[in-house]
């Protein structure tokens, strides 16, 4: 018999797994939402956001929150330079030139990061190791900190997309951008917001992921980069809550194959799973299949 | 340019023009390693070379040609990879030169276009960033599977395979992939192809059997992506999963792009770009070039600039890449094509006064 405790145990790892997942697929979701294109160096920015926590929670000595905001706006920023200068030049290129330039801006954060500081680091303990034992189940400080940080973050975003003028006028671009300039929106301005939202988030994942998987290499933002793509196909890529849904479903995936198999094993299944999903539901979960215009 | 459109233009001379430059790269392929004329160094950077043009040159019939966005060609180059080399090693023992060879080769092109089979019945439904996802999802279970099999040593990776891949060789299969995807482009089905990166449904509605195109452009875009898998196994000694990971694919993305979409001769020239720029940024040969500079300077540049080379070179590279597409968004040579592969009958039509061209 499959022992309650363990499961339960098991599913707030995956909790953990997927709210981190989920604050990257955000921003793949939110850029592909307004541009209708793949930020592939969003798994970079992220990898730059877990440097930046790095640099401050360990070089400077900073306590966790302003470290955390440190990683966050310094992401922030670096996803509106991004957007400015490789990016916006190409809104009227071929959709696919905009991807290649963005895997080649990843490549190029990996190699600065590389340049800058070429070996692994390993992130000391910075919270106290406290946990609590609930019904046989133990919560550690570090996971109710991501987990309820990461769902504070994902409220937080919904109410700016969905209740803000802001978020307003972001879902008006993803909409239809012909039309919505000559409404007085100044896209401009919301796409590089929408850029510096995305990677502020991403910040927050990569100092998150720093905290609870202590290792940080400037090629971790390639795989998790990728998985978090993942989430948000899964979950129907343009769709914010979609996203959500797909990297919890990951993580949650990711952790029941651990958990029963061996390790190996995981990236197979996982993987078998989407296309699965694909063949039957190609638009994703929450995605809208468009019409197609002749 | 023109003189040699016009020397092309008739058709005797072009055909034995090109046979001419193929029989002469043959037999300067075979002269280069047995006179030694050049360093073994540099010999190695042509194997490398020719294994990145029969890639680039098959992941464009799928990313350019067809217009899909496919990132999995390192999943099929580790299928062709491992296949010939467990050939060699456990089924044929090779120990060294045999005719068993291109067999194996062959063998593993056939394994990996087999794959390529399967990865096209989802872009029968699915297109754009979604193939990109199954293929991506291709390369991740492939990836796996072959840690998981102890046959091929997990993933710790096979060793003892014999050098057997010699530039004769790769220039051989080098000329083939290209014969044999410059005739698929200009045949029918070719121009189903660019008909289908055009506007599927409107192709589909010509007349164009759109679903037997795709299968056939992924088995034989796959099939040389195991025929390149194969010589670089026999040409390295080594292989193991993490050679084929996602950043190869990566690299055969950027050669793709970088040389420009669509254009066999884009495919050559971002090929031997990259690895050229890859082995020139390196603080070695920017010593020997400069070495000729007086001693307090060169001491300088040494020390100051050219040792910070093989950081700067990672970043140089995508550098390029991204003022590329910034200013030429197809590729250098994107849309564009060289005269060699361009069929007389085209070239011919093109010149008529009020036609179009090809795209």
């Amino acid at each position: 018999m499959i022992d309650l405790r363990y499961v339960l145990q098991q599913a707030l790892n995956a909790l953990q797994l997927g709210s981190i997942y989920a604050l990257i697929a955000l921003g793949y979701t939110m850029v592909y939402g307004v541009l209708t294109m793949i930020n592939f160096a969003h798994g970079d920015v992220f990898m730059v956001g877990a440097f930046l926590f790095f640099t401050a929670s360990v070089l400077l000595h900073l306590p966790f929150v302003p470290a955390l905001l440190f990683a966050m706006i310094g992401t922030a920023m670096l996803g509106a330079a991004i957007e400015r200068i490789a990016y916006k030049p190409l809104r009227s290129a071929p959709r696919v030139s905009a991807i290649i330039t963005a895997l080649a801006v990843g490549i190029f954060l990996e190699s600065a990061i590389l340049a800058v500081n070429p070996y692994p680091r390993s992130i000391p303990q910075l919270l106290p190791d406290t946990t609590w034992s609930f019904g046989g189940v133990s919560f550690s400080l570090l996971q109710v900190l991501v987990i309820s940080l990461s769902l504070g973050l994902m409220v937080v975003l919904d109410i700016v997309v969905y209740h803000t003028r802001v978020g307003m006028a972001m879902r008006a671009i993803s909409w239809d951008r012909t039309i919505v300039p000559l409404m007085g929106v100044p896209v401009n301005l919301i796409i590089t917001f929408t850029f510096a939202l995305g990677a502020g988030l991403a910040g927050a994942a990569g100092s998150m992921y720093a905290l609870a998987y202590p290792v940080i290499d400037p090629y971790m933002g390639v795989m998790v980069g990728w998985k978090a793509f993942i989430a948000a196909v899964v979950g129907g890529i343009g769709n914010i809550r979609g996203a959500m849904i797909g990297a919890f479903l990951l993580g949650g995936v990711e952790i029941l194959v651990a958990a029963f198999l061996p390790s190996t094993y995981r990236d197979f299944v996982a993987f078998s799973l989407l296309l699965a999903l694909l063949v039957l539901r190609p638009h994703g979960i929450l995605g809208k299949a468009r019409p197609q215009k002749v | 340019m023109r003189a040699i459109q016009d020397l092309l233009g008739r058709r005797m001379p072009r055909r034995m023009f090109l046979l001419a430059i193929v029989a002469a790269g043959l037999a300067l392929s075979w002269a280069i390693p047995h006179g030694n004329w050049v360093n073994k160094y540099i010999q190695m950077i042509l194997v490398f070379i020719g294994i990145n043009i029969i890639l680039a040159s098959s992941l464009n019939l799928v990313n350019g040609y067809m217009g899909e966005f496919s990132v999995g060609h390192a999943g099929f180059m580790a299928v062709g990879a491992y296949m010939s080399s467990v050939l060699t090693l456990k089924v044929f023992h090779l120990t060294g030169p045999s005719a068993l060879f291109p067999v194996a080769i062959l063998a593993g092109g056939l394994a990996a276009g087999l794959c390529g089979l399967l990865v096209a019945f989802p872009s029968f439904r699915t297109r754009g960033d979604y193939l990109a996802i199954v293929t991506l999802a291709f390369l991740m279970i492939v990836k796996s599977v072959i840690e998981n099999i102890p046959y091929l040593e997990g993933a710790s990776g096979l060793v003892g395979m014999k050098r057997l891949t010699t530039l004769p060789w790769v220039y051989f299969w080098m000329v083939l992939t290209l014969w044999t995807l410059r005739n698929f482009i200009y045949s029918t089905y070719g121009r189903g192809i660019l008909a289908i990166r055009e506007d599927e449904l409107a192709a589909d509605i010509m007349g164009v059997d759109t679903r037997r195109v795709k299968v056939l452009v992924f088995v034989v875009s796959s099939f040389f992506a195991g025929v390149a898998g194969g010589l670089y196994a026999h040409y390295l000694q080594f292989i193991s999963p993490r050679s084929f990971d996602i950043l190869k694919s990566t690299d055969i993305i950027l050669m793709v792009y970088l040389g420009g979409i669509a254009s066999l001769g884009g495919s050559i020239l971002g090929a031997t770009l990259y690895q050229v720029l890859m082995e020139v940024l390196r603080p070695g040969t920017f010593n020997q070039a400069f070495s000729w500079l007086p001693d307090p300077a060169f001491q300088w540049l040494s020390d100051r600039v050219f040792s910070h080379l093989d950081v700067w070179r990672m970043m140089i590279l995508p550098l390029l890449l991204i003022l590329v597409m910034l200013f030429r968004p197809r590729g250098i040579m994107g849309l564009r094509e060289l005269p060699i592969f361009v069929p007389l009958r085209d070239i011919q039509e093109r010149r008529k006064p009020g036609r179009g061209g090809e795209p």
